[in-house]
Order: structure tokens, then C-alpha cells, then sequence
């Protein structure tokens, strides 16, 4: 890849487009106890993998939500967890239909092809995969998602339509069938074929990204052959 | 259940607690002094207050302060604390002293959420904010206080993603009725999270280092996965808006990785990307750390890679290696001892 100073489409006026405007909720959906999906219209275009700022109001400093629907869907769509002792997340699943929010344009460089690659998230961390996925991206893709339970492996019907045997869960809470009982990390380990000319993503928290690629770097994959996107 | 602790409020915070307790409100800065510039332990010991005020604020108030745990003293002197923090996790605060200078490196979180690739920090995720308490704490129960001449925000975790008590500790570190530091004489650093940065550089008057270690947008990408959300070139961008220079000091660290930043191409686009601005480039030798795909540049080439700098006109230094018999690269110490408590989520 050459390198350059010219960056990613969003990102040279990312300043410029700090400022937050005025969307409305169209609805929130509960995907399990603590994890939710907001959908606002669409306003703006996006590239898959892309984050927007959110906050509830201008007293609340804004947060860095992955974009999880398509480029193509007509809403924007983004998953959140509920901190209980958070600031936003807290207000964010009081919102309802018609709700205002402030939310920046779509901006950020973890952006997708349709290039086979690995795809590997935890939690809330599969949001920018199935916005690649709904974009027409999921073409040659393996997809590894790591939850506690059963019930974490949000759009899971999606990603098993698209991706059959390629769509690989990895429970770490309990057992059920379909899944594999063990941490994402565990099944990384097992692994001992992995394509050192495919790139992988990864998404989700510091630790699980970090320890991630670690194992991806002791099995000699190459850091150019890396690519991360952490929650924070 | 302990005390809420006093110690680490600003001003403003007290003025809130002792108008609650019914005090008038000059009795804050009283407390504050006492904390802050006598570094009294104990409410009894602030004599200027009512003793009903002094009883009440051992109700509802601690002012007590944890030691370390662990010291560990290199063969050139350079100290690293360990300090217990909440859930049975550890902070690393490193004492370097070189010549009549003192350094003090501070953490403001534990763990990190950042990820960098050549960050031990990193390696043992994310696992809270500290208090500003808890920074402050750091330079108020140090053995070495009176010698220290800066300290730098450079410990563990990013202090703009604790943005809040990072700017309330500077402000208790410079206030007149805290430790009344020069500004001058304090640093904080970050990777450039771009709205938090804004913040910082309006209203504070410490100096700013930013990390940035590649100038090139895909290359930094690599190691830094910030970079995807606030790439250097924003971060520069951003930054060319305010007169830094004449202020407060500006500076880029740049760590020297073998064969991935230390080409004289690296020289090129730092030099088109820092092009006119007043501004120091500090070259970091790279500590290895387990695992790493990443190895420091040779010392001539560190050197070579300066003289490429200077004769661009950037003044660069080379920052001197110290503790490396300790691992005083942040994080190594405080992962070693690390206790996880928490299942992880995947």
C-alpha cells in the first residue's frame, strides 16, 4: 500500500464538521438487556465502517458510535451498550421516536472492500462489519464474533445468511448449539492455517483488539496485514 | 463503606462542599492550602478552621493517602512507584532524575484503551479513569517531591480520554491555592484525540506534546488505531490554528522503529507536515516489549535521522534512555502485577 499524506474521504475536514447537528430518532430497539440500536434518518453518505459522534445534548460531551446499517438503507443506524454510570449511554436509551440528538457527520478510515478478509469483533464491535456486510462487502469474507452469551451475537441471522459456515461465534458464557463454546481469542489460537495475504479487521474493546492481534502476530501475519478499530 | 476523599478537589468542588456544611466559603481555600500546600493528612491538623467544620469534614471526608507498594531504582537512578488502585489494579508513576533536573512521569488511567502497537500499556486493556485525586496523588506522596522540576503526563493510559480530571489536576497543580506550578513546568502528552485537545489548548496553559510517530496516514494506521478517527494530519491541522509556539511549547515524540518509520521518506513528509510551525520533534529510542513485531532504529540512525531534522530546521532532541534495567517504559511494570478481576467480554 503506498503511503500518503492524503487520507480517507471524511477525514481532511473532520474539524469543519465537529459541530453537531440536530437529527431525529425514527426508533430505538432493545437487541437484548443493555444493547441497543438507534436509527435516525439519513442525511448524509458514508463509507462502510465509518463512526459518527453522538450526543443527547450540547451539555454532554459527544461519543464515537460505529455506523452499522448499509450505505444504502435509508436509515443510520448505530449499536450501543448501556454504561449504567456513564454520561450519554444513560440518556441515549431514554430516547423514543422523535426524539432530537446531536450527531456529527460520518467520518473515520476503518473502512471495508470487497477483498477476502477476516472479519473479527466482539460485542457491539460486529456494528461496522454489518454495515460492510449490508454494502455489498461481504464477499470472500470470514467472520468471527466473540460474546458471553448466546444471545450477543447480534444479527446473527444476517450473518448466517450471508455467511454460512463463515460466520463463526464464539461463546465464552455458555454452551448452545452452533456455537463455539470457548473466548474468541481460544479459536484464534486453534487456528493454525490462517492466510497471511488476507487482511483482518478487527473491532471491539482495547483488550480484545490487542490481544487479538497479538496472537495474529505470534502466527507471523504481517501488521500491514492488520487493521483495528477500538471502542473508547 | 470509606470516605469520599477531599483530596484531589479543586477549589471550586470545596467551595460546593463547605457551603453545604453551612462554612463560610474563605474556609475553602483555607482546606485547600492545607492540603495542597502544607500536605497535612488529617483534618485535625488544619488549625485555622472551626473544630465543628474540622469534625464535620472527618464525618464526611478522607484525607488520607495510600504508598506504594513497590519500588523498583535503576542503576541511573530512575525510581518507578507502583500504586495500589481501585479492583485490585496498579498504576506506575516513574521518578527520573538527571542532573539538577527532575522529572516525573504521572499516569492518568489505568490500563489504556488506545492500543498502540509498541505500548505495553495496552497490552493489559483498559480498566478505569483515575481520580484526580489519584494523579495528584502520585506527585503529593512521592518521596522526591521537593527535587521534582517537571512532570509529564506521559505515564500510563491517555489523559485526554480522561479529560476531566486531567485538566482538574493541572489546575490544583498551578492554582496559587494549590501547588503553584509554572505551567511551563508541566507537559501533558497525548495520541490527539482531536475535541479533547481543543479543549485542553484553550484552557490550559501547560505545554502539549503529541505523539506521532509516522507522518504518513496508512503507516500510522498500523500502529495507532486512533489514527482512523483523528489522523495526524487533522490533529496538525487543528493545531496550526493556535500560536502555540510562542506560549507554550509544542512538541511531536516520534519513537524509532528499524525499517518502518526511520527512512529519510519519514524526514520528507514530517517535514511537509510540520512545514512552519514552531514547534520541537523529540526522538524516543523504542524499549522492545514481549511480542512485538517492532525493533528500535540504530543509534546511528537515530542520530542521522536528527541531523536530517535540524537541517530541515525543526529542533530535535533525542530523549535519553533511562531505567531500562526497571522497564521503565510505562506499562511493563503494573502489567507484571496485574489482577484481573473481570471476565472479558469475548
Amino acid at each position: 500500500m503506498r503511503n500518503t499524506l492524503i487520507m480517507d474521504a471524511g477525514l481532511v475536514d473532520f474539524i469543519e464538521k465537529l459541530p453537531l447537528s440536530k437529527q431525529i430518532v425514527t426508533h430505538i430497539e432493545l437487541l437484548r438487556k443493555g444493547v441497543y440500536m438507534l436509527h435516525f434518518l439519513r442525511t448524509a453518505d458514508f463509507l462502510p465502517g465509518q463512526v459518527v459522534a453522538i450526543s443527547t445534548d450540547l451539555s454532554v460531551p459527544p461519543r464515537l458510535y460505529s455506523i452499522c446499517s448499509g450505505e444504502q438503507d435509508e436509515k443510520l443506524s448505530v449499536l450501543f451498550n448501556l454504561k449504567s454510570d456513564g454520561l450519554l449511554t444513560p440518556k441515549l436509551a431514554q430516547l423514543s421516536q422523535g426524539d432530537p440528538v446531536w450527531i456529527s457527520t460520518p467520518f473515520g478510515a476503518f473502512l471495508g472492500d470487497d477483498q477476502p478478509a477476516w472479519w473479527i469483533a466482539a460485542g457491539t464491535g460486529i456494528a461496522p462489519f454489518r454495515s460492510m456486510m449490508r454494502s455489498g462487502m461481504a464477499n470472500g469474507k470470514t467472520v468471527i464474533h466473540g460474546g458471553r452469551s448466546a444471545d450477543s451475537f447480534y444479527f446473527q441471522n444476517e450473518f448466517l445468511s450471508a455467511f454460512g459456515e463463515n460466520y463463526i461465534r464464539c461463546c465464552s458464557g455458555e454452551h448452545a448449539e452452533g456455537l463455539y463454546h470457548g473466548r474468541l481469542t481460544q479459536w484464534m489460537q486453534e487456528q493454525d492455517r490462517l492466510s497471511k495475504d488476507q487482511t483482518y479487521y478487527l473491532c471491539g474493546s482495547a483488550e480484545m483488539v490487542v490481544e487479538v492481534r497479538d496472537i495474529l502476530i505470534e502466527k507471523e501475519i504481517p501488521i500491514d496485514k492488520i487493521m483495528s478499530e477500538i471502542y473508547f | 463503606m470509606k470516605n469520599p476523599s477531599l483530596f484531589g478537589k479543586t477549589l471550586a468542588e470545596i467551595e460546593e462542599i463547605v457551603a453545604s456544611l453551612g462554612a463560610p466559603a474563605f474556609t475553602a481555600r483555607q482546606i485547600a492550602e492545607w492540603m495542597y500546600k502544607k500536605h497535612i493528612t488529617q483534618f485535625d491538623a488544619m488549625t485555622n478552621l472551626p473544630k465543628s467544620l474540622r469534625h464535620q469534614l472527618a464525618q464526611g471526608y478522607s484525607i488520607e493517602l495510600s504508598t506504594a507498594v513497590k519500588v523498583q531504582t535503576s542503576v541511573d537512578g530512575t525510581k518507578k512507584y507502583l500504586y495500589p488502585s481501585t479492583g485490585h489494579t496498579f498504576i506506575e508513576t516513574a521518578y527520573i532524575p538527571e542532573g539538577k533536573r527532575a522529572t516525573l512521569c504521572v499516569s492518568s488511567q489505568v490500563g489504556c484503551k488506545m492500543g498502540c502497537l509498541f505500548c505495553m500499556t495496552g497490552k493489559q486493556g483498559f480498566q478505569g479513569q483515575l481520580s484526580t485525586g489519584e494523579i495528584i496523588h502520585q506527585i503529593r506522596s512521592l518521596p522526591e517531591r521537593e527535587t521534582l522540576s517537571n512532570i509529564v503526563f506521559m505515564g500510563m493510559g491517555e489523559p485526554f480520554d480522561n479529560l476531566e480530571n486531567v485538566m482538574k489536576s493541572c489546575e490544583i497543580l498551578t492554582a496559587d491555592w494549590g501547588y503553584g506550578w509554572s505551567p511551563k513546568r508541566i507537559t501533558v502528552s497525548t495520541i490527539g484525540i482531536i475535541p479533547a485537545m481543543k479543549t485542553f489548548i484553550e484552557n490550559s496553559s501547560c505545554h502539549l506534546a503529541v505523539s506521532m510517530h509516522t507522518p504518513f496516514h496508512a503507516e500510522r494506521k498500523k500502529i495507532m488505531p486512533i489514527e482512523n478517527v483523528y489522523p495526524i494530519q487533522a490533529v496538525v491541522d487543528l493545531l496550526r490554528r493556535y500560536d502555540l509556539g510562542k506560549q507554550r511549547r509544542l512538541s511531536f515524540e516520534y519513537i524509532m522503529f528499524k525499517d518502518f518509520n526511520d527512512s529519510n521518506r519519514h524526514i520528507q513528509g514530517i517535514s511537509r507536515l510540520l512545514h512552519g510551525m514552531r514547534c520541537r520533534i523529540n526522538l524516543i529510542r523504542f524499549h522492545p516489549i514481549p511480542n512485538s513485531p517492532l525493533a528500535s532504529a540504530s543509534e546511528e540512525r537515530i542520530q542521522q535521522f536528527r541531523e536530517g531534522l535540524v537541517s530541515k530546521g525543526f529542533r530535535t532532541t533525542i530523549r535519553a534512555s533511562r531505567g531500562e534495567d526497571i522497564l521503565a517504559a510505562c506499562g511493563l511494570l503494573s502489567t507484571k502485577e496485574l489482577v484481573k478481576t473481570q471476565a472479558p467480554d469475548f
